[in-house]
């Protein structure tokens, strides 16, 4: 599993309502089905990803969320996922609000563009920042809305959105006490969980 | 049946016959006392009777899903590419029941058949029949081969209404719907074309109240035309612009004539057959005509008409839905506009809403409404991967 995604699962209950924004080939839903027997549902685009979640047996919904989550019944879910594409989406501030109506908790993850890394990139390359967790090139990313922790942050605030957790984690998924005093300089993935204020 | 016997098909098959002596309430009130069904299976039954799969047909449909019915036979049956050994449907681990709906032409009780109490035909008296009334005797059909859940209901187009049937009304009696193709109840548009279709058939000449086969005759010509409003609703545009737009016409100076190939390479100025998809239409009809009862397709275009669960639950198909207790693989196909992916999220929407499992594709596909019967990569292989994992759940439930 996906060092991210271990972090996750800590926060979801046994025997809730998951949904997952972008589930991919369905393998957190994989785990948290066996693992805490959750009722969950997935949406996602891929046609090689829906197949896959069709064949491990997680349900799965073909729909592009940049379309809203108006189909979803509001509080039908316990905990709504959005792992890694908060920085696809046309409105990602809408989405939040979204997710926030739809479930109780929303966990965002996004790779931080406050990143040492990407500052250095930018400050000496003079270049948009490439690396493991963002591959692609400006003009053919889909990577359209890069934040950093400090940017999801003022967001939260401005939104009435509640940080319950956020964790910053590297490349390898690990923290350190460095990492939690200076997140936004030096966390290569933000975790946040999240709810309504 | 082509000289050599592919191993991927179920191979030669015989249509059973099962009569039933029990009376049979209708929707419309009216009782059928006996009738028959027509039937066929592909594969084995396993010893817990926990892997069959009921195949539903829609508008035209019937038993022979699969296989052929003698060496000489030139076609196999309407959904061989999907059902056989090692297909979407495999027969090596499934097995597959496919029926012909009463009402039908195919050897079921139905209009061309002999009415018990009179001894003749019963033509057009044979009673309006509802999907809630060919499920009631799938249901009988069902206890009759001994499966009290199947593993898996699956139907297209009016196939995938019968799905949706059996999850509301009979929600115990099966895991998995598969309703691919489908709507939770017709449109005016959809109705009107069904309007068109009966309208031709009562109105031509040799219908004769229906009782046109007493008179040794039959409406050819409405039931031509019907069959051609019909094809064009199973047909996209871009489907019909590939399939008749293959040569320049010499009209057209683009290198896209618009699907207006020519029959003969030039313009009769008169009312003749000018278009290939012209010819094309008068085929399918003409075809269509001299194998299909016209009374069986006024009482299926009405079962279609007639189809709306939500009747008994003030007009809420996702409260209907609420019965349910399988899981759902729906999938619709992005040209369809008989019954368009926007009828399918509906469904999709409804379910979400009754909290019900669902799993939901959108296959991107030229060919209209007609792609559910065609070997659509992205679509067989959803499917194959839902039912293996279908059969996933038999093994484990076994162990």
């Amino acid at each position: 599993m996906r060092p991210d995604l271990e972090i996750i699962q800590q926060w979801i209950e046994p025997g809730s309502r998951v949904l997952d924004l972008g589930c991919g080939d369905g393998s957190l839903l994989t785990y948290l089905n066996a693992a805490k027997k959750v009722s969950s549902i997935g949406l996602e685009i891929d046609a090689g990803n829906i197949e896959k979640c069709i064949a491990s047996g997680v349900n799965v919904i073909e729909q592009n969320m940049d379309e809203g989550l108006g189909n979803f019944q509001s509080n039908s879910f316990d905990t709504v996922l959005l792992t890694q594409t908060l920085q696809a989406l046309s409105k990602p501030h809408d989405l939040l609000d979204e997710m926030l109506r739809v479930g109780q908790y929303g966990i965002v993850t996004f790779p931080n563009f406050g990143n040492w890394k990407s500052r250095l990139d930018l400050a000496l390359k003079g270049r948009m920042p490439v690396s493991k967790f963002m591959p692609h090139q400006w003009y053919e990313t889909p990577n359209i809305h890069f934040c950093t922790v400090k940017d999801f942050d003022a967001l939260c605030h401005d939104s009435q959105i509640k940080i319950l957790t956020r964790t910053v984690v590297d490349s390898r998924h690990q923290g350190s006490w460095a990492m939690k005093a200076w997140p936004n300089f030096l966390g290569e993935i933000a975790i946040y969980h999240i709810t309504r204020k | 049946m082509p000289e050599e016997l592919k191993t991927d098909s179920v191979g030669i098959v015989s249509p059973k016959c099962i009569h039933f002596d029990e009376d049979l309430a209708l929707r419309s009130g009216k009782t059928l006392s006996g009738f028959d069904l027509m039937i066929e299976t592909y594969g084995e039954l396993n010893q817990d009777r926990s892997n069959a799969i009921l195949i539903c047909h829609a508008l035209s449909g019937d038993h022979h899903a699969a296989g052929f019915h003698s060496e000489s036979d030139a076609k196999p049956g309407w959904w061989d590419h999907c059902i056989g050994p090692g297909k979407a449907i495999d027969t090596n681990i499934f097995f597959v029941v496919a029926l012909n709906n009463l009402g039908g032409c195919a050897g079921s009780s139905g209009p061309t058949s002999l009415n018990p109490e009179t001894g003749k035909i019963y033509g057009p008296d044979f009673p309006v029949v509802t999907v809630r009334d060919w499920v009631k005797s799938q249901v009988m059909l069902s206890d009759r081969l001994g499966i009290e859940q199947w593993a898996a209901v699956v139907g297209g187009s009016l196939g995938g209404m019968q799905v949706l049937r059996w999850a509301i009304s009979y929600p115990e009696r099966l895991r998995h719907a598969v309703c691919i193709a489908a709507a939770p109840k017709l449109s005016a548009q959809n109705i009107a074309f069904n309007e068109v279709a009966r309208h031709s058939i009562i109105n031509d000449p040799n219908f004769h109240d229906g009782h046109y086969l007493e008179a040794n005759t039959y409406p050819k010509l409405g039931l031509m035309l019907a069959r051609m409003v019909g094809h064009i609703t199973y047909l996209s545009d871009s489907a019909m612009r590939e399939k008749f737009g293959r040569a320049d016409t010499g009209i057209e100076s683009s290198t896209s004539n618009f699907g207006r190939d020519l029959r003969s390479g030039k313009l009769s100025f008169g009312f003749n057959v000018d278009f290939q998809v012209e010819s094309y239409l008068h085929y399918q009809g003409e075809r269509f005509s001299e194998n299909f009862d016209a009374n069986t397709y006024l009482l299926m275009t009405k079962a279609l008409d007639y189809f709306d669960p939500s009747v008994d639950f003030d007009g809420d198909f996702s409260a209907a839905l609420q019965q349910a207790t399988c899981k759902f693989l729906v999938i619709s196909f992005s040209t369809d506009w008989r019954f368009p992916p926007e009828r399918s999220r509906e469904i999709v929407n409804d379910l979400l809403k009754a909290g019900k499992e669902v799993s939901y594709l959108e296959v991107e596909a030229d060919q209209g409404h007609d792609a559910f019967l065609l070997p659509i990569p992205r679509y067989i292989n959803a499917l194959k991967a839902y039912l293996m994992r279908a059969h996933t759940e038999i093994v484990e439930r076994a162990t």
